[in-house]
């Protein structure tokens, strides 16, 4: 078992983890933070994406180890004071997620593209987005979103 | 004023924004042992033994069952579709055969799932491989039996064998071809996740994302031996399930040994094993034949079914009789004959997966009708418009059976063309084909039908007033991405006079809701939709009833300051239940239909396609929620597309299957797709008050034939006349080099 | 899946990962991760030791050396991407490192992570070869440079010993493309082709086309002998033992090389 400090949402947190858990199982099972999703084993599918110091990853692909020391946001930690964060809205607004499993990962891996690339064109958008699969919207309403949120930002 | 019709924001969408969402898999349940299965990494083989010892031994291990420990019957395929080979049921554990790539051998029960993980790699099963039949065409030989006793590997039949010599005489013109719809994987992006858990008194819950708890509650009490009353299913939030989150052999097994072992347990799949686990959908062959009058008037169409029913004889085996049933789709064509077999190949079971057996006839009918063309040298536009049943023909007796309901199919059809400029389309293409460049454009249209509610079911719906005025809504349908809450809220809520707000909509719970069917076949709207509408009508003529009492009042106006007046007095009397109704519906299919237009680019000198546009007409009836529709359009249309240019899950040889993980399986993401374009149509139909049909599977009929005739248009100048799916590379480059040869 | 069991190690430079290594036959570097953890959670690789190397920031870094750049090894796609000098004066190298993965694969997989790997269908490796970069490795006897055409020498495995840590590649500065073949965006190449012009001459780099990246040595003499870009695309095969698979077949994998290094001559 390995210490580990991870700032979680602006909190920090202690755990002792075994080298080989993932930063999402850390986060749902440990943390209890149950937002951030497992959809595949390849990291292909991007439902675990969260921002660690602010750029998107792939939590299923980092051990919670590599994460110590580092700050970490997950869905739950978009909303400020309860408000939803714009891109969050922008996805309700447009009617981008259904069943909404891939959401969380999606929102994530939007707020990232928006902070590297606060106009994106459709084509930057679907190419940003090219990390994560969704098999209910057709990704036509959620790259909508990612627009209202980039225009809603500017 | 009424929300119906209206693009109203869904309710339920802030806990899936702020992952507070209620999936399976976020359950606590901290003492729950894990399940992890033990699967066949052979596709055909007897089992000469499984020695789970090491894996018993192994840390934190509780038990390692195998088909040794099991006393439960096998897994049959579901009573009411007809005609299914009763003798191709599965064990719940493989005991004697393996018979497809991932079937389960053994049950670790361990304390973590990473333990589970451990143990499962040490348990030795000795395996005797037998031959592998991989594909349906090598089934269909019966040399190698899946189920020796049952003589055969046809585990299910449509139409009839019976060919008529004379069926294509007066036709001047006859062309024919082999449509294969590739197999398909669901790919829901939740990944299923079960707990089952006993109590004190017997009673079993299993919680699992289901599209059919009430039938799960059934399933499991029959082959648990249990009387229904001691189980109960709970299915909270789901994370899409396409047709394929139905019943299964693992939701059985977390049932059995909750039972067995007296402690709650909990399985997830990863998302590996699902592509083996999770059935299938699709994979089936059409060899059909088309006959016309030189005019392109088309009088006979004959179409040989081979589907690929996996390894059992599951849902999917009945599908070609759907199929068969709208072979024509929206032809009028006076002599049909369907002939096809279902046979079971060492593969993942086949189930109903989004169109589930629908795409696959529209699929083959455009085919025909653009080979029709070819050979005419007509436009396929023209050649369509035809054939089209006309608009004044309704209800409208198929030669296969079928009784469409309403529909006007020629006006989809000039939507679309309107939509998508398709004169200036041809221009382009025109232009493109004067330069010579590499990258050709191809315009592909397709008519489509679709059957929704396709054994014409029933569906069970509830309204009850709360004593603060507000409702409550049970449905027996049971939304997994479908908007269930908004929309069946919108329809009480046009019936009630109370805003969304103060509806709430309840499913999934079998323990609540007293009855259901589910959410499959694209009935959910016209079913649940209005069963709670009847429910609704229900309690306001009972709030009728009592308002003349209370207030004096025996048609009061139905809004929320009456409602909730209405309900304190009722409550302080003890009759509350006054205002609360129950109501089931029951309705014919209805025929959803719509025509797409796709437009590629391709590379000539790759193959590779580029799909730039697809323009979608679908007309579904009534519309509760545009918003929603268009959504579940999107939705479809990307599923579609996606097995025309991308998605084809395949096996080697040996039944290996080569694409079982995301990495190989090509399940497009936002950066492989175009946007899409909806036209609007609403033709009601007279099955149901709401006049609604449904929508949720319409995407995936006409998007697929679209893409792949267009791709075998921008192909044509160089001789081309049919591309295999995936239309895309490899199979593009050597349709070109067979046409060049 | 989950991964089977390690110990985990987080050095705190390259001597004391030299160390680590040296201690576990069966130890591994960890950098990014994105090519170690999948095969990790497939339980294709079980290595009984990870040594993280994440941490040591002066591993990253892209440099103007003149007649070279310099790249530390922990230097990410994304950096790559994004380094307007990188950009300016190796312009194949940063386009490629714009085309691996998706982004949240870029913010974390590392260019020393990916050419140690020993991937035949990775991007990097064959930009590198195209560029007849040098990769500099230290290990328990020191530092040493490994020209790209020597590093490797078979599928996943390469020059590097199991105690080197691979520290910098030093490319020459150059023009060229990299244009690569997918069937969807997020995924290996079916065909990568880089091209790449450096002191005057013309060099061409193939992707998935063997068992490691290769150079396309008749295209280059066939250049070298005055041919079009058209003729010498010809021979884009030549050498090649491409994989069948479901992202393609062989035949289909040659052709696709032959139209590939035609157009990224064409561009060049």
């Amino acid at each position: 078992m390995t210490k580990v400090a991870i700032t979680v949402n602006g909190e920090r947190r202690e755990a002792e983890v075994e080298p080989r858990q993932l930063l999402v199982y850390f986060l749902r099972n440990q943390l209890g933070l149950t937002g951030t999703n497992v959809g595949c084993d390849t990291s292909s599918c991007g439902a675990c994406t969260v921002l660690v110091d602010g750029e998107s990853v792939k939590s299923c692909t980092v051990f919670a180890v590599q994460a110590d020391d580092t700050e970490v946001t997950t869905i739950e930690g978009l909303a400020e004071n309860g408000e939803l964060h714009p891109v969050q809205q922008a996805f309700h607004e447009q009617h981008a997620l259904q069943c909404g499993y891939c959401t969380p990962g999606f929102v994530m891996a939007a707020v990232s593209l928006l902070r590297e690339n606060p106009s994106p064109t459709e084509e930057e958008i679907r190419l940003g987005l090219e990390g994560n699969l969704c098999r209910c919207t057709g990704y036509h309403n959620i790259v909508k979103a990612v627009q209202a949120a980039a225009e809603a930002g500017s | 004023m009424s929300v119906l019709g209206n693009r109203v924001l869904r309710k339920e969408d802030a806990r899936f924004l702020r992952g507070e969402a209620s999936y399976v898999e976020n359950m606590p349940m901290e003492d729950a042992l894990h399940v992890t299965f033990v699967r066949s990494l052979l596709a055909h083989a007897r089992i000469d033994g499984v020695d789970t010892s090491a894996a018993e031994a192994a840390p934190d291990v509780v038990a390692v069952l195998t088909a040794a420990d099991l006393d439960v019957g096998t897994f049959g395929p579901p009573p009411h579709l007809h005609g299914l080979n009763a003798a191709m049921t599965r064990p719940l554990i493989a005991g004697e055969v393996v018979r497809f790539v991932g079937e389960i051998v053994a049950v670790v029960v361990a304390k973590s799932r990473a333990a589970g993980a451990d143990a499962a790699e040490l348990v030795m099963v000795d395996y005797d491989p037998l031959p592998v039949v991989a594909s349906a065409a090598e089934a269909a030989k019966d040399e190698v039996l899946l189920f020796p006793e049952a003589g055969t590997n046809v585990a299910g039949r449509a139409g009839s064998p019976e060919h008529d010599e004379a069926l294509f005489e007066g036709c001047d013109v006859v062309v024919s071809g082999t449509l294969i719809s590739p197999r398909m994987a669901p790919c829901p992006l939740e990944p299923r996740s079960v707990v089952a858990t006993v109590d004190d008194d017997g009673l079993l819950t299993v919680w699992t994302p289901s599209q059919t708890p009430h039938h799960d509650r059934f399933g499991i009490a029959g082959m648990l031996g249990l009387d229904p009353a001691q189980v109960r299913v709970v299915s909270p939030d789901v994370g899409g399930g396409f047709g394929a989150k139905q019943l299964s052999t693992e939701e059985l097994l977390l049932g059995w040994v909750a039972r067995r072992l007296g402690r709650p347990v909990r399985w997830t799949e990863t998302r590996s094993e699902s592509m083996v686990a999770l059935h299938h959908g699709r994979s089936m062959q059409l060899d059909f034949t088309l006959g016309a009058t030189r005019e392109g008037k088309v009088l006979a169409y004959r179409v040989d079914i081979l589907a690929d029913a996996g390894a059992y004889a599951v849902l999917g085996s009945f599908l070609p009789n759907l199929t068969g049933l709208m072979a024509s789709a929206v032809y009028a064509i006076p002599r049909i004959e369907i002939d096809g077999r279902s046979v079971v190949t060492n593969t993942t079971p086949i189930t109903s997966f989004r169109g589930a057996g629908r795409p696959e006839a529209t699929q083959t009918i455009e085919r025909a009708m653009d080979l029709l063309a070819a050979e005419l040298g007509e436009d396929p536009v023209e050649v369509r418009r035809r054939n089209l049943i006309p608009a004044d023909a309704f209800p409208y007796k198929t030669a296969s059976g079928a009784t469409y309901d309403s529909g006007d199919y020629e006006r989809a059809l000039d939507l679309v063309l309107e939509a998508a400029g398709y004169d200036e389309l041809r221009e382009e293409q025109r232009h493109r084909r004067e330069q010579g460049v590499p990258l050709q454009l191809g315009i592909g249209v397709s008519a489509y039908i679709e059957i929704s509610n396709p054994v014409g079911e029933t569906e069970y719906g509830d309204v009850e007033i709360t004593a603060e005025g507000t409702a409550i809504v049970r449905t027996g349908s049971c939304v997994h991405g479908q908007s269930h809450e908004t929309t069946f809220a919108q329809i009480v809520s046009d019936r009630l006079g109370l805003p969304i707000e103060k509806i709430d909509v309840h499913k999934g719970d079998t323990a609540e809701i007293p009855k259901g069917t589910g959410t499959y076949g694209s009935k959910s709207t016209q079913l649940g939709g209005s069963a709670v509408r009847g429910a609704a009508d229900a309690v306001v003529e009972q709030a009728k009833a009592l308002a003349a009492e209370y207030l004096g009042d025996a048609d009061p106006d139905l809004e929320p300051a009456m409602w909730a007046d209405l309900a304190a007095r009722a409550a302080a009397d003890g009759r509350l239940g006054e205002l609360k109704a129950s109501h089931e519906f029951t309705s014919p299919p209805s025929f959803p239909f719509g025509a797409h237009l796709a437009v590629v680019e391709v590379d000539v000198e790759t193959g590779k396609v580029d799909l730039l546009r697809l323009v979608a007409v679908d007309d579904a009836g009534t519309v509760v929620n545009p918003l929603v529709v268009e959504g579940q359009v999107h939705g479809g249309v990307a599923i579609g597309a996606a097995q025309a240019l991308y998605e084809a899950y395949s096996y080697d040889e040996d039944g290996t299957p080569l694409t079982s993980t995301f990495v190989n399986y090509a399940f497009p993401s936002a950066a492989d797709l175009p946007s899409w374009e909806f036209v609007e149509m609403e033709t009601p139909t007279p099955n149901n008050p709401l006049g609604a049909k449904g929508i949720g599977e319409s995407g995936t009929m006409g998007s697929t034939p679209a893409v792949q005739s267009a791709v075998v248009d921008a192909l044509s100048p160089f001789g081309v006349r049919h591309v295999d799916m995936p239309v895309n590379g490899e199979n593009v480059w050597r349709a070109l080099q067979a046409a060049q040869a | 899946m989950i991964p089977a069991a390690f110990e985990y190690r987080r050095a705190g430079s390259v001597d004391e990962a030299i160390e680590l290594l040296g201690s576990d036959p069966d130890a591994k570097l960890l950098a990014g991760g994105h090519s170690l953890i999948p095969l990790l959670r497939l339980r294709f690789a079980r290595p009984s030791l990870l040594v993280d190397i994440g941490r040591l920031e002066d591993l990253r870094y892209v440099r103007d050396d003149g007649d070279r750049i310099a790249i530390g090894a922990l230097t990410r796609y994304a950096d790559l991407a994004t380094d307007p000098m990188l950009a300016e004066r190796c312009a194949p190298l940063a386009e490629a490192a714009a085309l691996v993965g998706d982004p949240q694969v870029r913010h974390r997989g590392t260019i020393g992570g990916s050419v140690a790997h020993g991937d035949p269908a990775s991007d990097l490796p064959t930009i590198l070869l195209a560029l007849d970069a040098d990769l500099v490795a230290r290990g328990p006897d020191g530092e040493r440079t490994i020209p790209a055409g020597e590093f490797s020498s078979g599928m996943f495995e390469t020059a590097l010993g199991p105690q080197d840590v691979l520290t910098e590649i030093r490319v020459p500065p150059a023009t060229g493309t990299y244009l690569k073949f997918v069937r969807r965006e997020q995924d290996w190449a079916t065909v990568g082709v880089a091209a790449t012009r450096l002191d005057g001459r013309v060099q061409v780099g193939l992707t998935s086309m063997g068992a490691t990246p290769l150079r396309a040595r008749g295209v280059e003499e066939a250049l070298a002998d005055g041919a079009s870009a058209a003729e010498a695309a010809e021979r884009a095969a030549e050498g090649t033992a491409p994989p069948s698979d479901v992202s393609g077949s062989a035949e289909y994998r040659a052709h696709l090389a032959r139209v590939l290094v035609r157009r990224a001559l064409e561009a060049l």
